[in-house]
């Protein structure tokens, strides 16, 4: 997927809890918690952010719990991926399940500001910054981790399994 | 070359010899956990899959905790769609009333056992490593694949070995050992690592507080925390359990990715102030820091263990005159004992209150949701901003004993203050 979009810079250790603070969590569903996305860290940011944006952070991006509601928040406000240093595991696990790009690329991340454009190869990995013309690689994912992304979502990989297992019954 | 604890229980999980940090493994899964904020999501994944029922209703467990009993119509919804599902399907489930904070309940019950894969959407899952047993929080949707195969993957996590030597000054606990580790290695110190605890210190840790320190890995960014197995353990778990379990140790020359050594013979009470659970400081030595409520409870500091500590500092003392403490068993049980022992009694006459069991406001459910501009001491385990109330809010974090100090002196201080003031009278 080639995604291409402006972006939103924020630090390290963006926790669950601003992204999608639990006063929020007595719903899942996707676009009530859009409403409320990074609330806590930049009160402003959900006038701001328009469909097609990226987010880009600094190190363990997504720390703290467990909510899914945090990445489905994020997909839900248009962001198309997130660009970090490095990501909280629960985090990196959940955006993977549910089909939102993470690009996991520490230089890319610490030479890009807000407002920048970024040209994103989620296939490949690639990264390029339009205001400074640099291009980045990203860490490549685990091959079974890859598996589950070209399937869709973990739970279309799932679905995937017991179908065939049916199947062979 | 050896194995780690942890690696010994994936590869038996992964039916293999033996597994290799970073490799990821497919494991099979003694006990999968979901909860009345994450089940709805688990839930309706789960249905995409078109399978009729959970590969064993025995092996998972549902427990409404964070919002109940319920605080508003949608938190009575979400729980609702829980109980309805557990039922169908006729998995573990714990009613409000006889049951509690999950991570308090499923040890008490005895679920929680060494050498065991453990999975829960919700990320203070890692607490059951104090168990001898691999568990880890993960998203709804990861669950709800658990609750269809009965397997995850893993990646298999490096270990970190953190040595903790010395002898543990009296007034000393898990609380004081966890914080004083996050704030040395930071919060992405441990990231995708397993944290082994070890040393004369935790040989001598009681049950509880080794529970504490586990249930806080997933603050240093740990995939879990884990501890070995003992008679500690042994005795632990023969009161709450006659089901067999398989313990792990770890081989004498397991490889590590890091060992880190302590020597905590000269730890002083702590607190994490805002918002970091990383940003340790000495309780006192943080200055005159004024604050209006104080949290006791949690799946981290909700245990009898922690309300007996609380009760010896509050018995015969009043809470502040400015000061709302809040005082909050982890589980039904706990509640039950609290009350036979008195505890309940001492809170109450101190002019706290001793509340139901519920996770609350330790996520700014509910039952203690701070004002903007308001500080907070707390027993929870995280201070993020936002936690648990207005973003301008501010949590600190702490043990039980300074937790009550706190309450009584009206700011965030030491237990030895109390001592010292009575002393000087």
């Amino acid at each position: 997927m080639q995604v291409r979009g402006r972006v939103w810079k924020f630090g390290d250790d963006v926790d669950t809890d601003v992204i999608i603070p639990a006063r929020y969590l007595m719903t899942s569903d996707p676009d009530e918690l859009a409403a409320h996305v990074m609330e806590d860290i930049d009160p402003d940011f959900t006038s701001k952010v328009q469909e097609g944006d990226i987010i880009v952070a600094g190190k363990n991006f997504g720390c703290g719990s467990s909510r899914e509601h945090a990445p489905i928040a994020i997909k839900a406000a248009g962001v198309k991926a997130v660009v970090a240093e490095s990501f909280a595991r629960i985090f990196y696990r959940n955006a993977i399940n549910i089909g939102l790009a993470l690009v996991e690329a520490p230089e890319a991340s610490q030479e890009t500001e807000t407002g920048d454009i970024l040209e994103i190869d989620t296939d490949e990995g690639g990264v390029l910054n339009l205001r400074t013309g640099e291009s980045y690689d990203s860490r490549p994912f685990p091959a079974y981790v890859q598996q589950i992304i070209d399937a869709g979502g973990l739970m279309q990989a799932v679905s995937q399994r017991v179908q065939s297992k049916s199947a062979a019954q | 070359m050896g194995q780690t604890m942890t690696q010994k229980i994936l590869a038996r999980a992964a039916h293999q010899e033996t597994v290799t940090p970073g490799e990821i493994v497919e494991v099979d899964l003694d006990l999968v956990m979901t909860n009345d904020i994450t089940a709805p999501i688990s839930i309706a994944e789960f249905k995409k899959t078109g399978l009729e029922s959970v590969f064993d209703p025995k092996k998972v467990v549902m427990v409404p905790d964070h919002f109940v009993p319920a605080k508003d119509i949608k938190s009575a919804e979400q729980a609702k769609i829980m109980r309805e599902f557990a039922k169908e399907q006729g998995t573990l489930y714990f009613e409000i009333g006889r049951a509690g904070i999950e991570h308090v309940v499923l040890p008490e019950n005895g679920l929680t056992l060494p050498g065991q894969v453990i999975i829960g959407a919700d990320s203070h899952t890692c607490t059951y490593g104090a168990f001898n047993a691999f568990s880890t929080g993960m998203g709804s949707t990861d669950i709800a694949a658990g609750m269809a195969l009965g397997t995850t993957w893993v990646r298999v996590p490096p270990s970190i070995k953190f040595v903790y030597n010395g002898t543990l000054p009296e007034g000393i606990g898990g609380k004081d050992l966890i914080l004083y580790t996050i704030g040395q290695i930071g919060v992405d110190g441990a990231l995708n690592c397993a944290m082994e605890f070890t040393g004369p210190v935790i040989d001598a840790l009681p049950m509880d507080q080794r529970i504490t320190m586990a249930n806080m890995a997933i603050e240093a960014g740990a995939t879990s925390g884990i501890f070995g197995f003992d008679d500690k353990t042994k005795e632990w778990l023969a009161a709450v359990t006659d089901n067999a379990y398989e313990p792990v140790f770890s081989d004498p020359d397991a490889e590590y990715q890091q060992v880190i050594e302590f020597d905590v013979s000269h730890l002083k009470p702590l607190v994490a102030l805002p918002h970091l659970p990383s940003n340790v400081h000495a309780a006192d030595e943080v200055g005159n820091m004024p604050i209006h409520q104080v949290v006791i409870g949690s799946c981290t500091n909700g245990r009898l263990s922690d309300l007996r500590e609380v009760a010896k500092i509050l018995e015969g003392r009043q809470v502040h005159p400015d000061i709302r403490c809040i005082v909050i068993p982890g589980s039904q049980e706990v509640g039950k004992q609290a009350t036979r022992e008195g505890l309940a009694d001492i809170f109450m006459n101190a002019g706290a209150i001793f509340s139901t069991s519920t996770c609350g406001p330790c996520l700014g459910g509910y039952m203690g949701v701070l004002a903007k501009g308001e500080r907070c001491v707390s027993t929870t385990n995280r201070n993020f901003r936002g936690r648990m109330g207005h973003r301008e809010a501010e949590i600190i974090l702490a043990g039980p004993q300074v937790a009550a100090a706190s309450a009584v002196l009206g700011r965030v201080g030491s237990p030895l203050e109390l001592t010292e003031r009575v002393a000087a009278d």
